[in-house]
């Protein structure tokens, strides 16, 4: 399936996935992150759960220290 | 539109800003340079000196709360933006009451910890009130790397978004200045949209 991924096309290997699956997949390990599946806040006690499908638009944004 | 109207403008609208450290003074101050009406203020902490590194405070300041010497300040520069202070640490349950009323808020904290905090409290309890979140700001150089990213309408990140500040990579006034007056700028071109 193709998804959009912070703004580029992504081919994954899968017809549907859960984000924790993504997260490992696309090797996204920093911890602190907030992520956004068509424009819906994604809870972080909802990764195993909540699941990506064709076509779905994906934000991961870093929170980095700083400020 | 001419400066003045652009002023008079962006004196009918009130910005919430979670932090009163380096993004959060640097972006206070330029919004009160810009003419916005009404800043509200949040931080529990006092002025240090090596706070000014970065931070816009004075020698003559250290001591006190940070709240309070930014709306000193920012007096100094334009009495008729008014400055709303609270001095506490944010608790999430707590955002929709202090920023309550904000047309944008930003996220200007230190630990990353508290940005998720305040990212997740406003789009759970102010859904519709766009965030504009700080991160990635550490070091120096690497300028053309600090950006502005759009999420969607209610959703800004402005840094390199990988600079993870420490010991050996400090937060230093040019590339704060840059997020800072960076994630002001998009409180700009946000409110400039607004009747």
């Amino acid at each position: 399936m193709k998804i959009l991924l912070n703004d580029r096309e992504e081919e994954l290997d899968a017809e549907s996935i859960s984000v924790a699956e993504m997260l490992i997949l696309k090797k996204f390990s920093f911890k602190l992150r907030i992520i956004k599946i068509n424009g819906i806040l994604i809870s972080k006690d909802l990764y195993d759960t909540t699941t990506i499908y064709e076509g779905d638009i994906v934000h991961m944004i870093y929170l980095m220290s700083g400020g | 539109m001419k400066s003045s109207e652009i002023s008079t403008h962006l004196s009918k609208f009130r910005i919430g800003i979670a932090g009163a450290g380096g993004l959060g003074s640097n972006c206070a101050v330029a919004l009160a340079r810009s003419g916005v009406g009404t800043i509200v203020i949040c931080d529990f902490d006092v002025v240090e000196e090596d706070n000014l590194t970065r931070q816009y405070f004075f020698i003559n300041q250290i001591g006190m709360m940070k709240t309070e010497a930014l709306s000193e300040n920012i007096a100094r520069i334009n009495p008729k933006s008014v400055v709303i202070t609270h001095n506490r640490k944010i608790i999430s349950e707590d955002v929709p009451e202090i920023f309550g009323g904000c047309h944008v808020i930003v996220e200007a904290f230190d630990r990353a910890e508290m940005k998720e905090m305040l990212i997740y409290s406003v789009m759970n309890s102010m859904p519709g009130i766009p965030l504009i979140v700080g991160s990635g700001l550490s070091g120096w150089g690497d300028s053309n790397h600090i950006r502005c990213r759009k999420i969607d309408d209610t959703f800004y990140v402005c840094g390199d978004e990988c600079t993870e500040a420490g010991a050996y990579l400090p937060p230093l006034a040019p590339r704060v200045g840059m997020v800072a007056n960076m994630q002001a700028n998009v409180v700009l071109e946000i409110l400039m949209k607004m009747a």
